[in-house]
């Protein structure tokens, strides 16, 4: 009798938890976008967001990538050698890096990079009594630390995106074209009659939700820092894991609809 | 100036504030002591607006805080600047964007004022010509003297302190209560200063109230807190380890 109450008081809290975060989130991001519009409209503000998460990623995204490239490449002809068939390996890792590969793998890079950075400044800023220094200067946090970082995230993570899909292939065709014996012309015309219009839309289109997702997330977790450098490390951590979870349900999600939208 | 009726706050299921009745004239200084987590600092985040109270009011310049909109809130806020305990510097900025934060965000001045208005706050706190340097690089008493600085920057009517001499030696303590004072003289500024630091009190202080058990169970001079008959008072003012204060933590453990 007694572990059944335990489950539900149980799994009342996990509820609770579970909503508070979420609620917690939506009102984040409504607050987030209203007051981005809401005057005055800090340029500057955006552009160090654009840097620090977009230009300052450029190294690891590059090497990611590459890797990723070289990586699926080698797998991919283990299998297209025995039957015969290198030369899909051009349009199967184009296909697979632009719709899938690239944008989850560049997401899941800068949550790590930018979105534990984020959650980690924001909750120093907490602890430290930074926060409420803004307010008594008369300065929303919100529209201070939230909108600029959620603008730059959902302008940045594209055009990473997008990079990061160069660099794979590039990665790649070195491997094809170097090691396996394709000759270039033929890697580049496979890839250009591999990849359609909508291949780029869809695998790029969902990484404006990705940096949505890892703004209001590590930010929100930032905010809710307790305790001192303990309780910081706690919420980067929780920022990490709730921003893969949630961008790997997100992908989920968008290759459903795009599979249903354009079949 | 700042009138604090019946406010009462619970923070993590327990009572902070109980009931809290204060009057602030304009022009003094008033310091609040009591034992740490008392309440001292939650009650100045209710002046500033940062904290609304679970019942109560808080007047400031006869103006319900609690009872503003963002916009008339921020205007308040502008009137008003606050030290907080560990200097809660922005540590991104130097400490002439730190100083001249409120001004930066709020103001539309020129460069060249900007500067000058920077200069002049650093220079009241004796901290000349240290704009270029980045927060870690001073210690602690520097960092208080910079929010300080950084509260006067854009001209207040009202200052308050949150600690202003704890974590610093004497000597640091004592030129932030000179410079406490100084500030009122020059300045004309009304002053709430939250401390456990007696001798800072007294130096300080036009009037001493304690807060206790969520309310202010004494309230006057230096010289009446000094001479109170009150036993909680008294073992609080004389930093004795026996007495009511303490007993009663023993009676509740």
């Amino acid at each position: 009798m007694i572990s059944i109450e335990k489950f539900f008081i149980n799994f009342g809290q996990k509820a609770m938890v579970f909503f508070y975060f979420f609620g917690g989130m939506t009102t984040l991001t409504f607050r987030g976008f209203y007051l981005l519009f809401a005057s005055p409209f800090k340029k500057d503000r955006i552009f160090e967001q654009i840097k620090k998460a977009g230009f300052d990623s450029l190294p690891i995204v590059s090497l990611v990538a590459l890797f990723i490239g070289f990586i699926f490449a080698l797998q991919t002809a283990y299998f297209m050698q025995r039957i015969g068939s290198e030369i899909y390996i051009a349009s199967l890792v184009a296909l697979s890096l632009v719709r899938e590969l690239g944008p989850v793998i560049t997401a899941l890079v800068v949550a790590g990079r930018v979105g534990a950075s984020i959650t980690a400044e924001i909750g120093t800023m907490q602890v430290t009594e930074q926060i409420d220094a803004l307010e008594t200067f008369a300065t929303n946090p919100i529209q201070y630390l939230v909108a600029p970082r959620l603008l730059a995230l959902c302008i940045v993570l594209p055009l990473l995106t997008l990079y990061a899909d160069a660099v794979g292939i590039f990665g790649s065709y070195l491997i094809c074209v170097f090691k396996l014996g394709i000759s270039s012309a033929m890697y580049l015309n496979v890839t250009r009659e591999a990849l359609l219009y909508k291949d780029l839309f869809t695998g790029t289109f969902k990484t404006i939700f990705f940096g949505m997702i890892i703004a209001i997330v590590s930010c929100y977790e930032g905010f809710n820092v307790q305790g001192g450098a303990e309780g910081v490390g706690k919420a980067t951590m929780q920022s990490v894991v709730k921003s893969f979870i949630l961008i790997i349900v997100a992908d989920c999600f968008f290759t459903a609809l795009f599979y249903f939208i354009f079949p | 100036m700042i009138e604090i009726k019946d406010l009462s706050k619970s923070l993590g299921g327990r009572r902070v504030l109980n009931g809290l009745n204060l009057n602030i004239e304009k022009g003094i200084t008033c310091v609040i002591i009591g034992r740490s987590g008392c309440g001292k600092s939650v009650l100045l985040k209710h002046i500033v607006g940062i904290l609304k109270p679970d019942s109560g009011q808080v007047f400031v310049k006869s103006e319900e805080v609690n009872r503003l909109n963002d916009r008339q809130l921020n205007m308040l806020r502008l009137k008003m600047g606050m030290v907080f305990q560990g200097g809660a510097l922005f540590d991104s900025m130097t400490v002439a964007e730190n100083v001249g934060f409120g001004l930066i965000e709020h103001d539309h001045l020129t460069h060249k004022d900007l500067l000058r208005r920077i200069e002049d706050s650093l220079c009241l706190v004796g901290l000349s010509g240290i704009g270029n340097l980045m927060p870690s690089e001073l210690s602690g008493g520097m960092k208080k003297r910079v929010s300080l600085a950084r509260a006067l920057c854009i001209r207040p009517e009202i200052i308050l302190y949150d600690e202003p001499t704890t974590g610093v030696d004497p000597i640091t303590a004592d030129s932030i209560n000179e410079l406490i004072m100084e500030l009122h003289d020059k300045l004309k500024v009304t002053s709430i200063v939250v401390t456990h630091d007696m001798t800072s009190a007294y130096k300080v202080g036009d009037r001493i109230a304690m807060l206790y058990h969520g309310r202010i169970i004494a309230e006057g001079t230096p010289q009446d807190i000094q001479k109170t008959d009150n036993p909680v008072v008294h073992q609080f003012i004389n930093g004795l380890a026996k007495g009511p204060i303490t007993e009663t933590v023993e009676h509740l453990k």
